[in-house]
């Protein structure tokens, strides 16, 4: 693909108004609707959502990774200076991996069965660096191995992956994600599978590694205190909108979308005297039936007949904080 | 918000059902079957099992159309005599009997033991169990050519050995989904509020299963329907003296080489149509309601 | 890997044991052999004496134990009709079955598995839903009846083949089959095609949708992820995966051969053991039975065996221990 020079402004992943929608029997499912967001270089995105959100199609979108039923309807990704939905499968063949990777929930099912540690990692280096000797290959499959902390680098080539933890693999995945040092890192739901013990080790190692190799990173969960600790902007996705967008001083502390700040009150926090944990009233609209107006207003303490009616477009409500809420949450009031 | 209930004429599953060529030439196929095995004495020109209908003079007449053919005698005769359009209608509803027969006992059968090993467990269902495997690991042709080898021919006994090739697949689906629903947690939570087990499970179990069991037991008709041609055509299916679409291809293997070809070549293409027929439905089947499941 | 050898002949031993006393007890039902070995007109002394003489006039315990004491030394029993050991009976013909056999499941495994991972790497071409309706097609076959019919269309009709019998035999590395001579091949492919046909419909459906399955896992997403193409995908990694059970499919596949060259053997006039065992069916020659379900479970677990080993070789979870 043509090199061409990030912008100025170090902005190398810019989307704009992106749709991707599935189309079943039933109908069709706006699965990201009107999406806009940007990253720069070595920035570190949080996509906060519940399932079903969105924020995994958002993810598949950006590298085309969609299943039958998945169509991209308009829209842009701009990634270095290329217009990815127009790319074709062969140019998507040689972006994906080398300079767009991505980590997937189950580490167990991400890797093939049937295949070495060793065959696994030394795939991307036959895929994208072809170049590479065997004797190269197998000296990088070390050096990464022993990047991500798996003790013993050199018996663990020859283990397949049910010999190895969950964290264990979920490691060996990062390493491969990571092994082309790519521009960009997406990780979908990375820890969700693993014991609590294990998510905020993969989670710290992930983030360093990111940080050393100077690769930007979208992160993408359903836990808000994942990335609150983690990442410096965070989009919060309802389904299939983005419904509050800021750098994550700002949202954790000034959130004005009641959805967000209804997310922020789920954080347990220890010595709390609360004396239990607030929740979220009602359920999710079903995707297929939508409401006309605002899409939480069935669930929004602040909703008016306004809200109802009319859906709130998504604005800059001060510098660099987005957000689409007919009523925002003003400074100290309180919803919930 | 649930969606409200479509009736069954606007669902998905009609909707491909339309749009499927191989389900409508599959329903087409089996219902023409059906429909003439079922009004085939009213329809046929002869009985050709009531020996006072036929007479040896007629016997090996081509078909109507071919030189020397009677009209009387669409698809020709056999070494008897015998209309073989007629044989082959009084033949078709032999096998269609003994296969749906056969797997409704096979499915009855199975389905019993399979939720009596997933709801005693323990030793019960390990025996069961290892019945099953120790099947499974013999092909089913095989042990109902034993067991015909074994009791002789005869309806009953083809029957037997149907039903017992024939309820291991069924044992073990619903055997797995009666695991499966023991292990939910609101089955567990039924079970501490004191619902009797085995109600329970028959709730849960059964609808759960429904999908994969018509699934299977469509394919096992088909499967049976052969396995009885090849049997009868053995020797060690149906007796001689029973109408049967396996024996009337073998009468008309022992004359092949004079060229007489129609008697073996009719009632053969008509039990591949009902086969056919019943097969292509099974597929459709299949890719719609459990594409997990494998086996022809 | 001893210890494992030493089970799988152990459990070999039992089935071989729990399979002789099945059949020797349900052959019992059979039907009086002698009534069809004796003339005729037979007067009753004449029947007890021959009775007497096949050991019939005692106990079926009694015969089982003397059977099984026999069965030690390797006598399976002599044939009432032949009057020969049934076991060398068997063992005669033999070979001629196993080359059909052989002959048909190469002609699964290079036929249907090819068209299979066709079919399920490229499931909406056209050529692919040709494939699967002849596969449908193909199950729905009557084995004899597709036997005959291509008797009648290559011998009767065009005469390029041979209708019925086993050809030349000859003779390679002192193992005599027709597999070495050409009028033997020409009078193999008939009956291993016939025999064939069905099992290449059912194996492909199965690579097929094992193919199909495979590509719907996580790691293929995961391989997507990666920058790997579809060929790479498919041949690198989806066949591997989608051969296990595949490979399961097929152990038991042949074994039903097997059982299904009785019928090839009937059409064709195969001098096999599946055709020795109809006949014998019809006079009720119970040692012959036995010795034959013998021999056919015994195949049976070698057949397992090397499913067995073939599995160890394809999934590293599994091992021989």
């Amino acid at each position: 693909m043509a090199v061409s020079n990030t912008h100025s402004d170090g902005v190398m992943l810019d989307v704009r108004n992106l749709c991707m929608y599935f189309h079943t029997f039933d109908g069709v499912i706006k699965a990201v609707d009107d999406i806009s967001f940007s990253l720069k270089e070595k920035e570190i995105l949080g996509i906060v959502g519940e399932s079903g959100s969105g924020k995994s199609a958002a993810s598949y979108s950006i590298l085309k990774l969609l299943a039958g039923n998945g169509k991209i309807e308009s829209g842009q990704i701009i990634f270095e200076g290329q217009d990815l939905v127009s790319a074709s499968e062969k140019t998507m063949r040689q972006v994906r991996g080398d300079k767009i990777s991505m980590v997937f929930q189950d580490s167990l099912t991400s890797l093939d069965p049937l295949k070495t540690i060793e065959q696994q990692i030394s795939e991307m280096f036959i895929l994208h660096r072809p170049e590479m000797t065997k004797a190269e290959r197998r000296e990088k499959c070390l050096e990464l191995l022993r990047a991500v902390g798996i003790p013993k680098p050199e018996e663990r080539l020859k283990s397949y992956p049910f010999q190895l933890s969950g964290g264990m693999r979920q490691r060996v995945v990062i390493a491969i994600a990571l092994s082309i040092e790519p521009k960009l890192l997406i990780a979908d739901e990375p820890t969700t599978a693993l014991d609590v013990t294990i998510q905020a080790q993969i989670l710290r190692l992930m983030t360093r590694l990111v940080r050393d190799q100077g690769t930007s990173l979208i992160l993408i969960t359903h836990d808000l205190a994942v990335v609150s600790e983690n990442a410096d902007r965070i989009a919060v996705m309802y389904c299939g909108k983005l419904v509050e967008h800021a750098s994550r001083d700002e949202l954790i502390h000034h959130a004005c979308h009641p959805y967000t700040v209804g997310l922020l009150k789920c954080i347990p926090r220890l010595r709390s005297s609360r004396p239990r944990l607030p929740y979220i009233p009602g359920m999710v609209p079903a995707m297929l039936h939508l409401p006309q107006g605002c899409y939480f207003a069935d669930r929004c303490p602040r909703a008016q007949d306004r809200c109802r009616q009319e859906q709130p477009q998504l604005i800059e409500h001060t510098p660099g904080h987005f957000m689409a809420c007919h009523f925002p949450l003003q400074a100290g009031e309180d919803v919930f | 918000m649930q969606d409200k209930k479509k009736s069954f004429w606007q669902s998905e599953f009609f909707y491909k059902y339309r749009h499927s060529a191989g389900a409508i030439i599959g329903s087409l196929l089996l219902l023409a079957a059906i429909l003439i095995a079922t009004i085939g004495p009213y329809l046929a020109p002869q009985n050709p099992y009531d020996l006072t209908q036929i007479s040896l003079a007629d016997a090996y007449l081509p078909p109507a159309w071919a030189e020397g053919g009677q009209a009387q005698f669409p698809l020709g005769t056999d070494n008897q005599g015998r209309c073989l359009m007629s044989a082959i209608i009084y033949g078709s509803r032999s096998s269609i009997f003994i296969g749906l027969m056969g797997m409704l006992g096979s499915c009855i059968l199975g389905t019993a033991l399979g939720l009596i090993a997933g709801y005693f467990g323990g030793r019960t269902e390990s025996f069961i169990m290892r019945i099953a495997d120790v099947q499974l690991s013999f092909p089913s042709m095989l042990l109902a050519l034993a067991i015909m080898a074994v009791f002789g021919r005869g309806i009953g006994k083809l029957l037997i050995a149907l039903v017992a090739v024939g309820w291991v697949t069924y044992a073990r689906t619903v055997r797995g989904e009666t695991l499966k629903v023991k292990s939910l947690d609101y089955i567990q939570a039924a079970r501490t509020l004191g619902l009797p087990k085995r109600q329970i499970l028959l709730r849960h179990v059964l609808p759960n299963v429904s999908n994969s069991i018509v699934v299977l037991a469509t394919m096992q008709v088909g499967s049976f329907i052969l396995t009885e041609a090849t049997l009868s055509f053995l020797g060690v299916g149906v007796p001689i003296t029973k109408p049967s679409l396996g024996l009337l291809v073998k009468s008309g293997f022992d004359v092949l080489f004079s060229g007489l070809w129609w008697v073996s070549v009719f009632p053969g293409f008509y039990i591949m149509l009902i086969v056919f027929g019943i097969n292509l439905l099974g597929d459709f089947l299949r890719d719609e309601l459990n594409p997990k499941l494998q086996g022809v | 890997m001893l210890k494992y050898f030493l089970r799988r002949f152990g459990q070999m031993l039992i089935v071989m044991l729990v399979v002789s006393i099945l059949v020797f007890f349900l052959t019992s039902f059979l039907g009086d052999p002698v009534l069809m070995l004796v003339r005729e007109d037979a007067s009753e002394a004449e029947i007890q004496a021959a009775r007497e003489r096949l050991g019939l006039d005692r106990p079926i315990y009694v015969q089982y134990g003397i059977f099984l004491q026999d069965l030690l030394q390797g006598n399976f029993g002599v044939s009432y009709t032949y009057g020969k050991p049934a076991m060398s009976l068997i063992l005669e013909r033999f070979p001629a079955t196993i080359e059909v056999v052989i002959v048909a499941s190469l002609l699964i495994i290079f036929i249907a598995i090819p068209l299979g991972v066709y079919a399920g790497a490229f499931p909406n071409r056209r050529s692919s839903k040709l494939i699967m309706g002849g596969s449908i097609l193909g199950i729905s076959l009557p084995n004899f009846w597709i036997g005959m019919m291509l008797i009648y269309i290559f011998a009767v009709e065009l005469h390029v083949m041979p209708a019925s019998g086993r050809g030349q035999v000859g003779t390679f590395l002192g193992i005599s089959s027709s597999l070495f001579t050409k009028d033997g091949w020409k009078h193999l492919i008939l009956p291993s095609v016939t025999l064939a046909i069905s099992n290449i419909a059912s194996t492909l459906r199965l690579t097929r949708s094992g193919i199909i399955e495979t590509m719907r896992e996580d790691f293929v997403k995961f391989l997507r992820a990666k920058g790997a193409g579809n060929r790479r995908i498919m041949f690198g990694h989806a066949l591997k995966n989608a051969l296990i059970p595949v490979v399961t499919v097929l152990g038991l596949n042949i074994g039903g051969l097997i059982a299904f060259t009785t019928v090839t053997e009937t059409i064709y006039a195969w001098p096999g053991m599946g055709k020795l065992l109809i006949d014998s069916i019809g006079k009720a020659d119970r040692p012959i039975i036995v010795a034959y379900l013998m021999v056919t479970a015994g195949m049976f677990v070698v057949i397992n065996f090397i499913v067995d080993i073939l599995y160890s070789l394809i999934d590293p979870r599994i091992s021989l221990a």
